[in-house]
């Protein structure tokens, strides 16, 4: 049981921030606060790329002459770390995209409370 | 003379032209809207070329900046990629045809934006179904997206609403996604599709693969709005301005099923072989209750936008039904089924969004019957996507139905005859609906109270074009269906089936 845990306490980790931000995005009638769901499970995807390129006793993939290149588990992989570059972009982008539409909805119906806006639609309607 | 550059020239056509648009249509936004015709035009240009080249050479591969695949990243096209290709970029650039008169009445003084963004979410598209890695698809996936939900964003009211739920679901499937993808890379090492496949191929398929591959699904299938993820589609297609969503409709959708299809049946193979995942089947029994629910909640709608957009979460279950039926029949029912739901769709919504120029609404219930004579052509592109759309010979709707029956019956598996059978019935109660009104006399109005004459007030060239040729094409493909099947699908169908 304790090895389960030290062995996979990362991956406990990050399940339980995927799902908050999961649960954020599902049930939480605050527009702004689904935005931070939506930030928490991206973070989260992000973290647990970044931690599968961890190595015990591994440094960072710039050639060390100590270290030499004979032996790759002395080096960190460096294509996750890529990889997520590219990905905290895009969740930067969406970030600005969905602010942009908050600021939108909140222009045009002086809300962001997600039953009061419903309420205001359906009046609309 | 069709070298493998030609992979690469599509998607940076239409990204340079996005660009390109806000400088050029800084000043007036009719030179950006021209920019972008000619990006879309090339690109139509080259797939059109790449499809030829794929006919004649097989498969295209293009390495970028020279780093060989599987490290570096990889464009191919090959029959499946080229086809949809030619689908993407044809809808596509009839569609910025279409965008310059139905923005400026929609959304006015936003046609250099617009024209970008199209070209953005087009960059997407076409991105992903030419890319051979599993991560750039993801990046072209977003850019798809985002650019889609800041064009839906602009429309009525609602539309902003709208737009953030699409957002964050779309991200939600997104994350998804990545996930899955993780698992996978995280066991297999590699990103690229050929290569996966084959490791695939050799290695039995662990727990984490099996999660990976259901995260991937899943991810697919909430961008797919396949039923029950759908729950984002119908306002966003409602509420955005018709010019969006003539663009989007008929292939974003599609383009996420194309994911489910590449991994579905060309990475894990057609056997599925011993995974324990009953994914293709569960992607058909999904496909046919999104049918079934599509279509009746259709027949409920009295706004005619609305009722295509739950009538697109109906056809898109048709396309998961024969990617999940497996089989050979099954699997060409699906891609031309593709193809002819692009031309109806986007029909179906030039015409709609026509409607809202010229009536300033496009609620069913206020058609009548003098818009037959106000609006002739467009009346009439729209009968006859409505007629194919129903599945009547010899209109292109018949022929993919056609396929996905057989498929059906080949595997006796009844219970998807049926759902097809009763959707088409279905299909009929809610276009003869509005085809009614706009053809026959009402029974109830008096002679005369009938206007006698009625002005002709047709939709402008520009906006009535695209229809007519898309209606207009679905007869040819309707007639021609032999020819795709046999030269564009045939070569596409994955070994083992």
């Amino acid at each position: 049981m304790i090895d389960l845990i030290r062995g996979h306490y990362v991956y406990f980790f990050l399940a339980g921030l995927f799902l908050i931000g999961l649960y954020a995005i599902m049930f939480k009638g605050n527009l702004m606060k689904k935005i931070i769901g939506m930030s928490i499970m991206q973070s989260s995807v992000i973290l647990f790329y970044v931690s599968s390129a961890y190595k015990d006793g591994g440094t960072v993939p710039v050639l060390d002459p100590r270290r030499g290149v004979e032996n790759p588990d002395l080096y960190l992989n460096p294509l996750p770390h890529c990889l997520m570059l590219t990905a905290i972009v895009v969740a930067v982008v969406t970030l600005g995209v969905s602010f942009a539409m908050i600021i939108d909805i909140y222009r045009n119906y002086e809300t962001i409370e997600e039953p009061l806006l419903l309420e205001r639609l359906k009046d609309e309607a | 003379m069709i070298g493998p550059q030609i992979c690469m020239l599509i998607p940076v056509v239409y990204l340079f032209g996005a660009l390109l648009v806000p400088l050029i249509g800084w000043r007036r936004g009719a030179a950006g809207w021209g920019m972008a015709l000619a990006a879309a035009a090339g690109a139509f240009f080259f797939s059109l070329g790449g499809l030829a080249g794929v006919l004649q050479r097989g498969s295209l591969s293009y390495h970028l900046g020279g780093w060989m695949p599987p490290i570096g990243i990889e464009f191919v096209m090959d029959p499946l990629s080229a086809f949809l290709e030619v689908v993407i970029t044809g809808i596509g650039l009839l569609a910025v045809v279409y965008t310059r008169r139905s923005v400026e009445h929609e959304i006015p003084d936003r046609l250099m934006p617009f024209s970008s963004l199209a070209l953005l979410v087009l960059t997407g598209l076409s991105g992903m179904v030419i890319t051979g890695d599993l991560f750039n698809l993801y990046v072209f996936l977003e850019i798809s997206a985002l650019a889609g939900y800041a064009l839906i964003a602009v429309g009525e009211r609602p539309a902003s609403y709208a737009a953030f739920r699409y957002l964050g679901m779309g991200t939600v499937g997104a994350s998804f996604y990545l996930l899955g993808l993780a698992f996978l890379y995280m066991t297999l090492g590699t990103l690229n599709m050929a290569d996966l496949s084959r490791m695939l191929a050799v290695t039995d398929v662990s727990a984490t693969v099996a999660v990976g591959l259901l995260l991937l699904f899943m991810g697919a299938a909430l961008k797919m709005a396949l039923f029950p993820m759908h729950g984002w589609l119908p306002d966003a297609y409602t509420h955005a301005s018709s010019a969006a969503t003539a663009l989007i409709a008929p292939i974003g959708t599609k383009v996420a099923g194309y994911i489910l299809i590449r991994v579905l049946l060309y990475l894990l193979g057609a056997g599925e072989k011993g995974s324990g995942l009953p994914l293709l089947s569960l992607l058909a029994y999904l496909g046919a209750a999104a049918v079934i629910y599509g279509s009746i909640l259709a027949v409920c709608q009295s706004e005619l936008k609305r009722m295509l957009a739950y009538s697109s979460i109906a056809q898109v279950g048709y396309i998961a039904i024969g990617v999940g039926l497996n089989s050979a029949l099954g699997f060409t029912g699906a891609v031309l089924h593709i193809l002819n739901h692009a031309c109806m769709k986007a029909s179906l919504f030039f015409v709609s969004g026509g409607l809202r120029l010229r009536l300033g609404h496009s609620r069913i219930p206020r058609f009548t019957n003098a818009l037959r004579r106000a609006m002739p052509w467009s009346s009439a592109a729209f009968a006859l996507a409505a007629l194919s759309m129903i599945g009547l010979p010899p209109t292109a709707g018949f022929f993919s139905k056609w396929y996905l029956a057989l498929g059906a019956i080949e595997q006796s598996r009844w219970l998807f005859l049926g759902v097809l059978l009763f959707s088409s019935l279905l299909n009929a109660v809610y276009f003869f609906r509005v085809l009614e009104r706009m053809y026959l006399d009402r029974p109830g109005i008096e002679p005369a109270e009938r206007p006698t004459s009625v002005a002709r007030h047709e939709a402008p060239p520009a906006m009535l074009l695209p229809a007519v040729a898309l209606s207009s094409a679905l007869l040819v493909i309707g007639l021609g269906n032999t020819w795709i099947v046999d030269r564009l699908i045939g070569p596409m169908i994955p070994g083992g089936m």
